[in-house]
């Protein structure tokens, strides 16, 4: 009871969660290590916000990129004026995947600098580098274990996306079909073979993930 | 010299003293755990700012609360050797060695120059390759001081540099700071609870308590 005719939903999903990996670290990293250096005023309001998607369920997430993206969003508005229409595309697929994942990566950044003992930045700095040398030098290479499991955790996230995405990209075969909506409307039209075969390929390609990136964790870390 | 003057509310008391440190001279900074001595050495080194006061090395303003002057920790010159060494857990004993002259851009073959032979009048330079985790607390010591000492500070701080380590070994490394003083000509500022080491390696004393100066 296998069998994939559309091996669509597979690559997009692939597709998704790498550019969503790529777009939420260069946002987390930096946010999650400024804020982890500076204390100012409004900080815990603004890491709340950050912390929303995780916690709201994935159709308030949704709803919410509707109104930023929709045709009459705040966004979307003028967007739509310069002809271009994010919802039920698939880009609005990498946004959903994005949001949702983003708690998770700057927590985990979060909690990897703060994981850095303080004096050895101190060292640094009296040593005569600056913050950038000892972002890259002494840092990131600290905190490393606990921004990979971010990057899996996101990337992870990123590929199970169901419900923000149903809302803004819709369930559009050959365009926005993920492996998770494609999965529930396999189950729903009571094609078995291709949710099987969707299951299994999600499953194994997670564990493996899994798999990888412990053994590696293990060796990495001294 | 060093000239400072530094005031701070720290979390249960306000800590104000001022002295003053000539060329040859090593300064100890004796106290109970929480009298602020630490918090002396880091705002000396940069790493805190003090809520006003001057600190002035050798003719440079470093920090002045007046004239809103407070030069950043890389660019002070000076070396702090921390109580739990700080030695960069990734890195071999070499690259640690190495991390302040790359950051100033030193050239590789001038670095080698410099610390190779460093390493070896502190009796570490065959440890190069290894780890600090590799390395017993006599030897981390060591290569904590060559990190300091090898890009040329104008001032050494010196945090308990003693208490985690056995009698014999303390012995040694104290007996190498007094020629490495004699040797390095730079003002020493050294934080301890040990009677003996105060008294081995002090010019001159300041006793802290809850943040005020009691006698000298």
């Amino acid at each position: 009871m296998w069998y994939l005719n559309d091996w669509f939903p597979v690559l997009l999903s692939l597709r998704v969660a790498f550019i969503s990996l790529v777009v939420v670290v260069l946002f987390a990293l930096p946010l999650a290590r400024i804020l982890g250096l500076y204390e100012f005023r409004g900080r815990d309001i603004l890491e709340a916000i950050f912390t929303l998607p995780l916690v709201l369920p994935p159709s308030v997430v949704g709803y919410g990129l509707l109104v930023f993206i929709g045709r009459n969003g705040i966004v979307g508005k003028y967007l739509a004026d310069m002809g271009i229409t994010l919802i039920f595309s698939w880009w609005a697929v990498v946004l959903a995947a994005s949001v949702v994942a983003f708690p998770l990566m700057y927590q985990s950044c979060r909690g990897a600098f703060a994981s850095v003992d303080s004096s050895y930045e101190k060292a640094a700095r009296t040593l005569g580098a600056n913050e950038l040398y000892i972002f890259f030098r002494v840092t990131l290479p600290l905190a490393w274990p606990g921004i990979l499991s971010g990057v899996v955790l996101t990337f992870a996230r990123a590929l199970g996306e169901f419900g923000a995405t149903l809302m803004v990209a819709g369930n559009i075969p050959g365009q926005t079909q993920t492996i998770p909506l494609a999965i529930y409307f396999a189950v729903e039209s009571g094609d078995k073979a291709t949710a099987n075969t969707l299951v299994a390929i999600i499953t194994i390609f997670c564990f493996l993930l899994i798999l990888w990136v412990n053994r590696w964790n293990k060796k990495y870390v001294r | 010299m060093l000239k400072a003057s530094i005031q701070k509310k720290l979390w249960h008391f306000d800590l104000d003293v001022t002295y003053q440190v000539e060329v040859g001279q090593v300064l100890i900074l004796w106290g109970p755990s929480g009298s602020g001595k630490t918090t002396i050495l880091e705002c000396i080194a940069g790493l805190r700012t003090p809520d006003s006061g001057e600190i002035e090395l050798n003719g440079r303003m470093l920090f002045n609360s007046q004239e809103r002057i407070n030069v950043p920790s890389r660019q002070r010159g000076i070396g702090y050797l921390f109580q739990n060494y700080a030695l960069f857990p990734h890195m071999t004993v070499e690259e640690n060695v190495r991390f302040g002259l790359q950051a100033q851009r030193i050239s590789p073959k001038k670095q080698k120059v410099l610390y190779q032979d460093l390493l070896d009048s502190f009796g570490v330079g065959h440890l190069l390759k290894r780890y600090p985790s590799q390395l017993s607390g006599g030897e981390k010591q060591r290569v904590a001081l060559a990190r300091a000492l090898v890009v040329n500070p104008q001032l050494l701080l010196l945090d308990e540099p003693f208490s985690a380590l056995d009698r014999e070994t303390k012995l040694s490394l104290r007996q190498q700071l007094v020629s490495l003083h004699q040797q390095w000509k730079i003002p020493m500022i050294l934080v301890t609870h040990d009677q003996e080491d105060a008294e081995e390696l002090g010019d001159i004393f300041i006793n802290l308590h809850y943040g005020q100066v009691i006698n000298r």
